[in-house]
């Protein structure tokens, strides 16, 4: 901390000497030499807090900070009326625009942020997407029997539902050895890190997709949705014609449990924004739109932390665990998501005082 | 405000103070060049990055084809992390500190923030909304892209053409309303709007003719009377200000003889200065006084 001393020190160090107030012929000239030094002092404390030093302001400078900005705004005030200087007026808009956004900026630091995000904002934000997340949750449900049911009908549908990429050994009429192959537990963790930091940058891309696409009223992130989940259908199905039905189901479930929650609640806050624009009620359609993209944010910057654990999930456990193992890790998995989501209160936006 | 022209890219937002400030909203094609740049500088980041790394993987022992190696993996995934914060996160964390802008939007003089709504005044950037309007990137930017370089080559098809359309319609979103905002900005609440940054400039009041009205070169004083100080207004008062602050001879010579023909004086030579500083002190002491009553002449065309 430091004295109070230096922050004065400061101040007039940084000042340019003054012209003589009475040498000025013009009253509003007059006016503008008597506030000059305040105005330069504010300008020499905006250029450090800019440039992020915040810690190079003393705590005088910090205590006046207000005042000063109070001053600039009173003195553009009555400039606007009385004085007719142009470049006079320019310099003390732009510097009262400046001191606004420091002031009325975003002040919280990342951490701040991030305590107050974990602390009860996100669980609050996914809570109030409650109806999208159902709705996604219908779709995401019909999606899957859709698949299961086309491909059960016809197996041709599996591979025009299934892309190239799954449908390697995975295909109708597969042995159950070959299928049971693909769920086998890996000896070694070679390779599996990168794994997961490829899974993670693929599906949050798909998850940032969903829910931006939310913005066009919604419907595109619903197709997305079908589309999807129609695949884990057609998969669903194959695995159950072989009998390995919970295996897979374990195979799935030790990450996605957590990755299909994620992308639901992606779905969900892009529905959220494609609904409360389509149905702003009595506000402007731009006030509703603002207010339901900031809410999808924060259900957003959760889904992307979600997709980090999924990742992870999918290429340890998953690849090392055996199906009880990974059947548990899954199970446990939702619950702790749900109760997270939607019994964890928080504190109150206000209980922080 | 000071220009007689109204000015249509202005919006003024009334502080918690009762202050009213003044907004201009950034011009479309100074958000592109900043977009330009700050791509342009991803790109180079994200190349040195990667030859850094690649660098660094070609340090590494050979190895047999079917085993990875740690160090090679732990390479892998710092790559692809990498990439991906560095695209994603390079916007938000730049929007969200204390300027406003990414390095691109700096060097143009815009930064972002929150759209004041209707009844309230203007409002916080928060990290909502900075989150919100950077992950609308994709659609606005990349599938427009992408799907004008498919469409045309008749790959996709018809549905090809109808994602195209749709998304053009994101991509030209800032051309179809008044405060050019983006899909992102929105669904954020936020606007892009301009950042001035001036210097104080001298007062103008304190030196020479201005003072006393006399010429420091002839010793000429110079007095306007009632009816040569009221032919004209605010606007020709600042257009002579920034004469006099640029203080070119050509330009103040010009106006010299512009102002001697309206008020009807023979023009000289030699001293247009100190001409100009007397008639430009003793024009703004009028036209000030004249605001104190609440009367305020805009230009030579007004009749007040």
């Amino acid at each position: 901390m430091k004295a109070p001393v230096l922050g004065s020190l400061f101040g007039r160090k940084d000042a340019a000497a003054p012209p003589e107030v009475a040498a000025a012929a013009l009253r509003s000239d007059r006016f503008r030499l008597e506030r000059e030094q305040d105005w330069s002092r504010l300008e020499a404390m905006l250029g450090r807090i800019e440039k992020g030093r915040l810690r190079g302001l003393s705590d005088a400078d910090v205590m006046a900070l207000p005042a000063l900005y109070r001053t600039a705004a009173s003195s553009l005030a009555v400039a606007r009326e009385t004085s007719l200087d142009a470049a006079t007026l320019a310099y003390l808009e732009a510097l009262v625009q400046r001191a606004w956004f420091q002031i009325y900026g975003p002040r919280e630091g990342a951490l701040a942020w991030l305590r107050r995000f974990l602390g009860g904002d996100l669980s609050r934000a996914v809570r109030e997407v409650w109806l999208d997340s159902c709705i996604a949750l219908f779709v995401m449900v019909m999606g899957t029997l859709a698949g299961w049911m086309l491909v059960a009908r016809d197996q041709e549908w599996y591979f025009s539902l299934v892309p190239a990429q799954f449908a390697d050994t995975r295909v109708p009429g597969a042995s159950r050895e070959a299928l049971l192959e693909t769920l086998r537990v890996e000896e070694t963790t070679g390779g599996l890190t990168a794994f997961a930091a490829q899974l993670f940058q693929n599906n949050a891309g798909v998850a940032i997709l969903a829910f931006a696409l939310g913005f066009a009223f919604g419907l595109p992130t619903l197709m997305l949705l079908v589309h999807n989940m129609a695949v884990l259908g057609a998969m669903l199905w194959l695995y159950h014609e072989a009998g390995l039905l919970l295996p897979f189901l374990a195979w799935l479930g030790v990450h996605g449990t957590t990755e299909l929650l994620a992308i639901l609640l992606a779905g969900a806050a892009g529905l959220h924004i494609g609904r409360r624009m389509a149905f702003p009620g009595r506000r402007s359609v731009l006030a509703a739109a603002a207010d339901a993209g900031r809410r999808g944010a924060q259900v957003m910057a959760g889904v992307v932390l979600m997709l980090v654990l999924a990742a992870l999930l999918e290429a340890f456990p998953r690849q090392l665990a055996g199906t009880e193992a990974r059947a548990i890790i899954g199970l446990f998995m939702l619950a702790m998501w749900l109760a997270y989501f939607y019994a964890f209160r928080g504190r109150h936006r206000s209980g922080a005082a | 405000m000071s220009v007689a022209v109204i000015d249509r890219r202005c919006r003024e937002v009334v502080t918690p103070e009762g202050v009213v400030l003044g907004f201009r909203i950034a011009s479309r094609s100074a958000r592109a060049g900043a977009l330009i740049l700050d791509f342009a500088l991803l790109f180079i980041t994200a190349l040195a990055g990667t030859l850094l790394l690649l660098f660094m993987a070609s340090g590494l022992p050979a190895q047999l084809e079917t085993s990875v190696s740690g160090a090679g993996e732990f390479l892998f995934v710092v790559w692809t992390l990498f990439w991906f914060f560095l695209w994603n996160g390079y916007f938000i964390v730049m929007e969200l500190g204390p300027r406003g802008a990414t390095f691109g939007k700096r060097a143009v003089g815009i930064r972002v923030a929150a759209r004041a709504a209707d009844s309230r005044g203007g409002e916080r950037l928060t990290a909502e909304a900075v989150l919100a309007r950077n992950l609308l990137r994709d659609i606005e930017l990349f599938l427009p892209l992408v799907l004008l370089m498919v469409a045309p080559s008749g790959e996709s098809g018809p549905a090809g053409w109808a994602a195209l359309l749709w998304f053009l319609v994101f991509l030209l979103f800032p051309f179809f309303n008044r405060d050019a905002l983006r899909a992102g900005d929105l669904v954020a609440g936020t606007w892009v709007v301009e950042a001035p940054r001036a210097r104080l400039a001298e007062a103008l009041s304190t030196q020479g003719a201005m003072r006393d009205h006399a010429s420091t070169l002839t010793g000429a004083a110079y007095r306007f009377g009632e009816a040569e100080l009221s032919v004209y207004g605010e606007y020709e008062l600042q257009t002579l200000e920034r004469v006099l602050r640029e203080n070119r001879a050509e330009a103040m010579a010009a106006v010299h003889q512009a102002i001697c023909r309206r008020i009807g004086w023979e023009p000289g030579a030699g001293d247009e200065r100190a001409f100009l500083e007397a008639f430009y002190a003793q024009l703004r002491a009028r036209l000030e006084g004249g605001m104190r009553f609440g009367k305020r002449k805009k230009d030579k065309h007004d009749g007040g």
